[in-house]
């Protein structure tokens, strides 16, 4: 026998004792484990601030290096809003699960 | 004798043991920084030692570091992953070991300072940015336009996907100190309970004093799920990063 044959065969073999024994978690369905939904609102929470923070940033430093305030702080005021909502929906949106 | 207080800050407090240097100092969170850069040395050194077919505990622990990490550039990223396996590998470590050494009473937590957190996400995004620019050259900026969008956006959805990628690195440090000092500020409230109820009830308060306690420990377990957590969160971010400036979309 082939030496990949051989490997194959173990790993078949391990595979169903640790079956057997209760060992092997269910294929592709990561155990979700305590604290993930806690970290998942946190996660979504600061992509969203932080995106509006940038925006205010962005947009004071334009208006600081143009000498036009406030005019371009709250063009991209929305704008970091706006892109709050779509970290978010990089994260959560359909297909991310 | 005075009434004790909550000094829920002060543990963050930098402080520098050995003295100035003019300008410099070696503070106690490089001391700590110092510590976990050795410790995840010896734990690789060390642990690649043996070279036995079998691992022993030791080996074990660090092969499975090694491949833990191995693993999580090459899904995530891709056959390029390998390339930037030292760098995933150094920073989830120097993250988990300031998070892990944090939890010891008298250790810093340094990953609870902005400035460090900061500093490594900064350091992601340079990275991500110049890996893109080198791989597609011009082309990287291709990334801010999604694909079949119609031009009349533009001038809205490219400084929206501008704004989104410039707030990566600031997600990314605030999640891991606003982690960091949340936990850190909860066990010494619960710990200052504890002292006051001492304070205030006498010989009552040390019976009282097992609420705070045994909060404290389950909050001891949860932090620890949190140093985990918070330390692969941050590597597996910074995949899915150099991901996306290695492939674009």
């Amino acid at each position: 026998m082939t030496r990949q044959g051989n490997d194959f065969l173990f790993e078949h073999r391990l595979r169903s004792a640790r079956a057997r024994q209760g060992l092997e978690g269910e294929p592709g369905k990561p155990g979700a484990g305590p604290g993930s939904a806690w970290g998942m609102g946190a996660r979504v929470g600061t992509e969203l601030v932080a995106a509006v923070a940038i925006g205010a940033l962005l947009g004071w430093a334009l208006d600081w290096f143009c000498h036009t305030a406030p005019l371009f702080m709250i063009v991209f005021m929305p704008l970091g809003g706006a892109a709050g909502i779509l970290n978010v929906w990089r994260v959560m949106g359909p297909g991310k699960g | 004798m005075a009434a004790p207080s909550i000094d829920a800050l002060g543990q963050f407090r930098l402080a520098a043991p050995m003295g100035h240097a003019g300008l410099l100092a070696f503070t106690n969170a490089n001391e700590v920084m110092a510590g976990g850069a050795l410790l995840t040395l010896a734990l690789m050194v060390l642990g690649a030692r043996p070279r036995a077919v079998v691992p022993g505990r030791l080996q074990a622990a660090a092969e499975l570091a090694y491949s833990f990490i191995m693993d999580m550039c090459v899904d995530t990223i891709g056959a390029e992953g390998r390339k930037f396996f030292p760098f995933v590998f150094t920073l989830f470590f120097f993250v988990l070991m300031g998070n892990l050494l944090g939890l010891f009473p008298y250790f810093f937590t340094y990953t609870s300072h902005i400035a460090v957190t900061a500093a490594l996400a900064v350091a992601v995004i340079v990275l991500v940015t110049l890996v893109g620019l080198i791989t597609h050259g011009l082309h990287f900026f291709s990334y801010f336009w999604p694909s079949g969008a119609p031009k009349l956006l533009a001038p809205l959805i490219i400084p929206v996907e501008i704004i989104s990628y410039l707030s990566r690195p600031v997600s990314l440090s605030i999640r891991l100190f606003a982690n960091m000092v949340a936990g850190h500020v909860m066990f010494e409230v619960f710990a200052s309970f504890m002292v006051m109820l001492v304070a205030g009830l006498g010989t009552l308060g040390y019976f009282a004093a097992i609420g705070p306690l045994a909060i404290n420990i389950l909050l001891m377990g949860f932090e620890l799920l949190v140093a985990f957590l918070q330390a692969y969160v941050f590597a597996i971010l910074t995949c899915i990063y150099l991901h996306d400036a290695v492939h674009l979309h």
